[in-house]
């Protein structure tokens, strides 16, 4: 896919948002990821080109960082938390349940292209743990059986919406334009917070009676 | 006596629109900032300073005095740096505030900013939240839209610009300098201090970086005065916190409360461990904090006590683990993180957490051997102090602190030939069956 004119413009207001043009690396290797679906080497080379760095610079930045994919992931990128808490808490299984659902290893994507699968680092939601991310979207309180459901209903195409995030799931696509920036006019959607979140706000206003 | 419970932060979380302008604007929103605004600079930085407001991303460094430490008529550029790369293992306070309230950090970051004459402010947000960054996105939108962000500001003549940067997946950003460097466009690495931040951070200009709970402290502070804020919490830990409850507990979540609050009345509080279990280990600040056990049940949570008993208060991430819990297990996923998320800049923690997770993955399969015990201690003694940034510090925390209350329960695991835990134990749906 070549980037457009429009591309070009959105990136030339990505570099003005910072003092220093370096600096918009991050959302420019974002925003490349949200036209292509992952970094590629045209990508690197256009970014390189309008920050007036060498590829091989622009390269290792974007290896640093996983977010940052070098190869196409599915449709919906759905990560599950290994990391201790969620782990003990069913993460491991979740993870190897749908391992062997989807018969896939770590990193792989389905042959259909939508359901791509890795175990990820904790991701700020221990309070819902077992935690499920997809397309960096909120699956809250997960177990086996409901990420098999999930996935199940990303490959028929209507994934049911996620816990705290907008009313429907956003493409993989569209949600790297998010995180470079690019408001999709979503953010009223969904809940404020979760129960867990207002756990100690309940408990002092009952106090208060 | 029990602690009564303080929601400042957290107060209006059950409203629906908490996070929209017409919301924040409801309690008052932004008249911390308007106010603020009509003092002078340094009395702002001497009210911060008398409120005894600490640092609220782990270290606890006095936020006040990191705002003084910014030179004054240098004729440089100074920046203020929100770091909301929210990722240490444990840690899920910032997240839901940032859901909920994403226009009480963008109020004290102008605040912040006034205080050390910054015009330009950034929040380093990690990339794994895309709801939270739509969120805060928006916020910053419509802070510009109504003249809170931008030039003459609140029609003070002040000015501010306040960009939104997303993380891309790297625990290592958390670390200040490390994050500097990412968001000066490279690969984030720490830097060699000093320099500290406040005479060379952002573009080698002088910079704040501040957590988002400390800076969305400030608000309050503004509104209520020093000694509201103070009269809180203990002698030195003063104020409110978020403390984050997780893992095996009856009802998990956030509970806001004066610094110095203990375990033992968050979990009553909570529910109590998870029902027919009881209580084995736990962080009280993330897992590079080294783990507690019943022992420090009644510890008062504020930095100095926590200190005092071995460990650190770090980010009040409270990981509540049962008697179901393998602790090598739990152990070596931490180490694991820690080897994945190493930058790979010094050799004492690239190196050195590869042999930990190499050690620790033999003992829990089995293939341990007498030696191991040993060889982890000394490993940990090789990267403790001698890493460059703090990942590799943390790294050996859960190990050297988990050898010295479950020692048997390792040498368990080389008389039983690995794990002699069932795992499936240790689960949500295992507890949900027993429930039922």
């Amino acid at each position: 896919m070549a980037f457009t004119d429009h591309d070009m413009e959105v990136m030339d207001s990505i570099i003005k948002r910072y003092p220093r043009n370096r600096s918009a690396i991050m959302p420019l290797l974002h925003y490349a990821q949200s036209r292509e679906g992952f970094i590629t080497n045209d990508g690197i080379e256009l970014i390189a080109k309008k920050l007036d760095l060498a590829a091989a610079e622009v390269s290792a930045v974007s290896t640093f960082y996983t977010q940052y994919k070098r190869k196409q992931v599915g449709e919906y990128h759905v990560g599950v938390c290994t990391n201790t808490l969620c782990a003990v808490m069913g993460g491991d299984a979740i993870f190897a349940g749908l391992k062997e659902h989807l018969g896939l290893e770590n990193d792989g994507v389905t042959d259909d292209g939508k359901v791509s699968l890795e175990h990820i680092e904790c991701n700020a939601a221990c309070d819902y743990a077992p935690v499920v991310m997809a397309n960096w979207e909120f699956y809250d309180n997960q177990s086996v059986q409901s990420a098999k459901d999930l996935v199940d209903a990303m490959r028929a195409g209507n994934p049911p919406a996620p816990t705290r995030g907008p009313n429907t799931l956003p493409t993989w696509k569209e949600n790297s334009a998010v995180l470079a920036g690019i408001s999709d006019g979503r953010a009223n959607e969904g809940i404020q917070a979760g129960e867990p979140s207002l756990l100690g706000l309940k408990i002092s206003k009952k106090e208060a009676k | 006596m029990m602690t009564t419970l303080t929601p400042v932060l957290s107060a209006y979380w059950d409203e629906k629109d908490s996070f929209t302008m017409a919301g924040y604007r409801r309690h008052d929103g932004y008249k911390a900032a308007e106010k603020a605004l009509k003092m002078e600079p340094d009395a702002v930085i001497q009210l911060v300073k008398d409120s005894g407001l600490r640092g609220r991303g782990g270290a606890g460094f006095p936020t006040g005095m990191k705002w003084g430490f910014i030179p004054q008529g240098d004729n440089k550029d100074h920046y203020l740096v929100v770091n909301a790369d929210e990722s240490e293992p444990g840690t899920c306070k910032d997240m839901p505030l940032l859901l909920a309230n994403p226009h009480v950090l963008i109020e004290g970051m102008i605040i912040a900013s006034y205080a050390i004459r910054a015009k330009y402010a950034f929040v380093y947000v990690r990339g794994e939240v895309t709801h939270v960054v739509r969120r805060l996105q928006q916020a910053i939108e419509d802070a510009y839209e109504v003249g809170y962000l931008g030039k003459n500001i609140f029609k003070s003549g002040v000015e501010l610009e306040l960009v939104l940067h997303v993380g891309a997946g790297a625990y290592i950003c958390g670390e200040e300098t490390a994050l500097l460097d990412s968001l000066e466009g490279f690969r984030g690495q720490p830097r060699l201090r000093p320099p500290f931040p406040a005479i060379a951070g952002l573009y080698a200009r002088p910079t704040v970086v501040n957590n988002v709970e400390s800076i969305s402290s400030v608000p309050s502070i503004i509104k209520n005065g020093a000694e509201w804020f103070s009269s809180m919490g203990t002698e030195k830990s003063k104020g409110m916190g978020l403390f984050s409850l997780s893992g095996h507990v009856t009802n998990p979540g956030q509970i806001e409360a004066p610094l110095g609050i203990t375990l033992r009345e968050l979990l009553e509080l909570a529910g109590g461990v998870r029902a027919g279990h009881e209580l084995k280990f736990w962080t009280p600040g993330g897992s590079s904090t080294p783990i507690f056990t019943v022992a420090q049940l009644d510890t008062p949570l504020d930095f100095e006590s926590v200190s005092a008993a071995g460990s650190m208060l770090g980010t009040r991430a409270l990981q509540i683990f049962d008697e179901t819990t393998c602790v090598v297990r739990a152990v070596l996923r931490w180490s694991e993180f820690y080897k994945h998320e190493s930058c790979g800049k010094c050799t004492p923690c690239r190196e050195g957490t590869y042999w930990l997770v190499q050690i620790l993955r033999d003992l829990e399969n089995g293939k341990g051997s007498d030696a191991d015990l040993d060889k982890l201690l000394d490993l940990c003694d090789n990267i403790l102090g001698r890493a460059f940034c703090a990942l590799g510090d943390g790294a050996t925390s859960p190990i050297t602190s988990s050898i010295k209350y479950f020692r048997d329960e390792y040498i368990a695991h080389l008389t039983h030939g690995g794990c002699p835990f069932d795992p499936l134990a240790s689960t949500l749906f295992a507890s949900a069956k027993a429930g039922a």
